[in-house]
């Protein structure tokens, strides 16, 4: 075929089809396939209830990817989504337990305590230069170190205030868990900042040549540091729903989310390198990652098959399509 | 430049590792109820080889400016593995531990593949990998258990002539055998130059591909050294999540306080060993200084985010702003 029979061919198809990114694209045929897959095992796969839960389980992890991106846009890695995740949640809970003013304020409490962190982050790459693998690394540590002292090495006792288990749990359109809903608003959000902000093209551009970024006159720190900021507390606002969705907080339980996070973010393709990616794609890793962990489970797969089965795709996935250009 | 001063500057983050070592070890013994006896000494060596041997097979990833986030799984791997086959008479004993660096070096060999010829980011490779390892880890030590031979491992672990510690000289015999060999081969260059600009050493026909290979590799291998440590120290083989994931981040940790930039092109595994030793070291400070165990964590990160922000000195020195952005 030659390339303008290829154009004309192109031109007949549906607008959306021809400007999606063959990444995306694969993610979402990726989906498809994944729930054919479950549906030959139980046809429980493809109910409307079943769909509902897994985007639920997946809107913890959506939101905590969604930071996850911002800072990998940058060209850039948050290694502290663990302890950040963990401190969300158990300093949300800590709140409630002082009076009905903590109560009111756990959610924001929480999430301030993110913020703090991300903040702390921020400075450490943007102003500092530290590189961002062995700053967020620190700062994780410090969090963890934090957080043991506070709970003094047990689990945490404070449970969440009925805020945070609604906010997680109910359903305030019959049918649609609120969790989703709060990923939808976070989402939406997200991609109003990067396709309609100057913040969001600036996040952009830093991703793809900071040195051009910084010659066209952008405060390519600032941004930097607002986006680890965010990052920081969106991670504690995921901690924050988890522990609604548990009712109480736990030590390590953000220990699950840093990979799938990164895992999710750079199979909806995101570079790594930063630049490239648009939130679509996110969504699309988000939910093939949550459907991945969901079937294997489902099908009594035990942990050491899991693992591999999720290394494996994750690395088949990439080589589809996430490979470098050859040239040099 | 005289021959000195050049030398001098090429080894500075190795150096300033040394210091950063020998600074803490003193406050270290200084504080310690017991004093420098052979016995305390043998223990700091033992733990702190355990991380060096991980921070090198770090170190040699990071120098082609790569990352791997599966040293930690290959390093419980290798670990599972050494409980099943260092077993019996001295032959069989000999052949398990080959069969465990061979392990070793095959992860690290595909790692390497996955990488240069796959042409993935090292970051996202290196966790899906880590992901396969850890699980075959997991097939096989789902649960603590399994034996060693222990006359070997009590050598590897004990003191030579009653001074001496084993790990020491075990692990100066891998710098001399395999780091310095390594590092002053083609290859070895060709692994510096790929970190320092991959598409200047592509021009100059710099055999990039292999010197990177090499160094996945060689990781493998000194991972796999490490999870054989790991089975002395122990006596026992665990599939543990949160060993891999320590070693892993703590191995970063060490790498970066040895002096070896995470941009790739500097830094050599000896700074690495002493950058696993001084962390290691920073964190047994606490329990010399009779303060709780609870503050370790935060004691430790704190150190380690002070120590990290001091590097960020250097850029007072820099005459070109452009020189912050890469």
């Amino acid at each position: 075929m030659s390339d303008t029979a290829m154009e004309r061919f192109a031109g007949r198809m549906p607008r959306f089809l021809r400007r999606a990114d063959p990444a995306v694209a694969t993610a979402f045929a990726c989906i498809v396939l994944l729930l054919l897959i479950g549906s030959l095992y139980s046809s429980n796969f493809l109910s409307l209830d079943y769909l509902l839960l897994q985007l639920k389980v997946a809107s913890f992890l959506g939101i905590i990817a969604t930071g996850m991106m911002l800072v990998i846009l940058l060209g850039q890695i948050d290694l502290s989504v663990p302890w950040v995740v963990g401190m969300g949640a158990m300093m949300a809970c800590a709140a409630a337990a002082y009076g009905p003013l903590g109560t009111a304020l756990a959610i924001p409490f929480g999430v301030l305590c993110g913020l703090a962190m991300g903040l702390v982050n921020g400075v450490g790459v943007a102003y500092l230069r530290i590189p961002s693998m062995i700053a967020t690394l620190a700062t994780n540590a410090v969090a963890q170190g934090l957080m043991i002292v506070y709970t003094g090495g047990f689990a945490p006792r404070d449970t969440a205030t009925d805020a945070m288990r609604w906010l997680a749990t109910a359903a305030l359109v019959p049918g649609v868990p609120n969790a989703v809903l709060v990923w939808a608003l976070v989402g939406g959000a997200m991609v109003f900042v990067l396709r309609r902000t100057a913040f969001g093209r600036a996040v952009y551009g830093i991703g793809n040549s900071e040195r051009a970024a910084y010659l066209s006159g952008l405060p390519t720190r600032r941004v930097t540091m607002i986006a680890f900021a965010a990052s920081g507390a969106l991670a504690a606002f995921g901690g924050v729903l988890l522990a609604g969705y548990a009712s109480k907080a736990a030590q390590a339980m953000g220990d699950a989310y840093l990979l799938p996070a990164i895992a999710a973010v750079v199979l909806g393709g995101t570079s790594i390198l930063g630049g490239r990616g648009t939130y679509l794609g996110t969504v699309a890793g988000v939910i093939l990652i949550t459907l991945l962990q969901s079937i294997l489970s489902v099908m009594q797969m035990p942990e050491a098959g899991r693992q591999i089965i999720y290394g494996v795709v994750i690395v088949a996935m990439l080589l589809l399509y996430g490979r470098a250009p050859a040239s040099r | 430049m005289k021959d000195w001063r050049y030398w001098l500057a090429e080894q500075r983050g190795t150096l300033v590792a040394v210091a950063i070592f020998i600074a803490m070890f003193i406050i270290y013994i200084s504080n310690h109820q017991a004093g420098l006896t052979a016995n305390v000494v043998n223990t700091a060596a033992n733990k702190g080889t355990l991380l060096a041997l991980v921070a090198m097979a770090q170190a040699l990833v990071v120098i082609t400016s790569g990352i791997d986030l599966s040293v930690g799984t290959i390093f419980v791997l290798t670990n599972c593995v050494a409980s099943y086959v260092i077993t019996g008479n001295p032959f069989e004993t000999a052949a398990g531990v080959a069969i465990v660096l061979l392990v070793g070096l095959l992860c690290g060999a595909i790692n390497g593949l996955v990488v240069i010829y796959g042409r993935l980011q090292p970051i996202v490779a290196t966790i899906g990998s880590g992901a396969v390892f850890f699980g075959i880890a997991l097939i096989l030590r789902p649960l603590p258990g399994g034996t060693v031979n222990e006359t070997l491992a009590d050598a590897m672990t004990g003191r030579i002539f009653g001074v001496v510690p084993a790990s020491l000289v075990m692990l100066a015999a891998i710098v001399a055998l395999v780091w310095v060999p390594f590092s002053r081969s083609a290859v070895g260059r060709a692994a510096y130059a790929a970190g320092s600009s991959e598409a200047a050493a592509y021009m100059s026909g710099v055999p990039i591909r292999r010197g990177k290979f090499a160094a996945y590799a060689l990781a493998g291998l000194l991972a796999g050294v490490g999870g054989l440590f790991l089975t002395f120290f122990t006596y026992s083989g665990q599939a543990s999540t949160s060993s891999a994931n320590t070693y892993t981040l703590f191995s970063i940790a060490a790498v970066v306080l040895g002096g070896v930039s995470l941009y790739g092109g500097k830094g050599s595994v000896v700074g690495a060993i002493f950058g696993a030793f001084a962390f290691r070291t920073i964190g047994d400070l606490m329990f010399v200084f009779d303060l709780d165990a609870l503050w370790q964590p935060l004691f430790q990160g704190v150190i380690l985010l002070a120590a990290v922000s001091f590097g960020a000195v250097g850029l007072l020195r820099v005459r070109n702003r452009l020189e912050w952005f890469r």
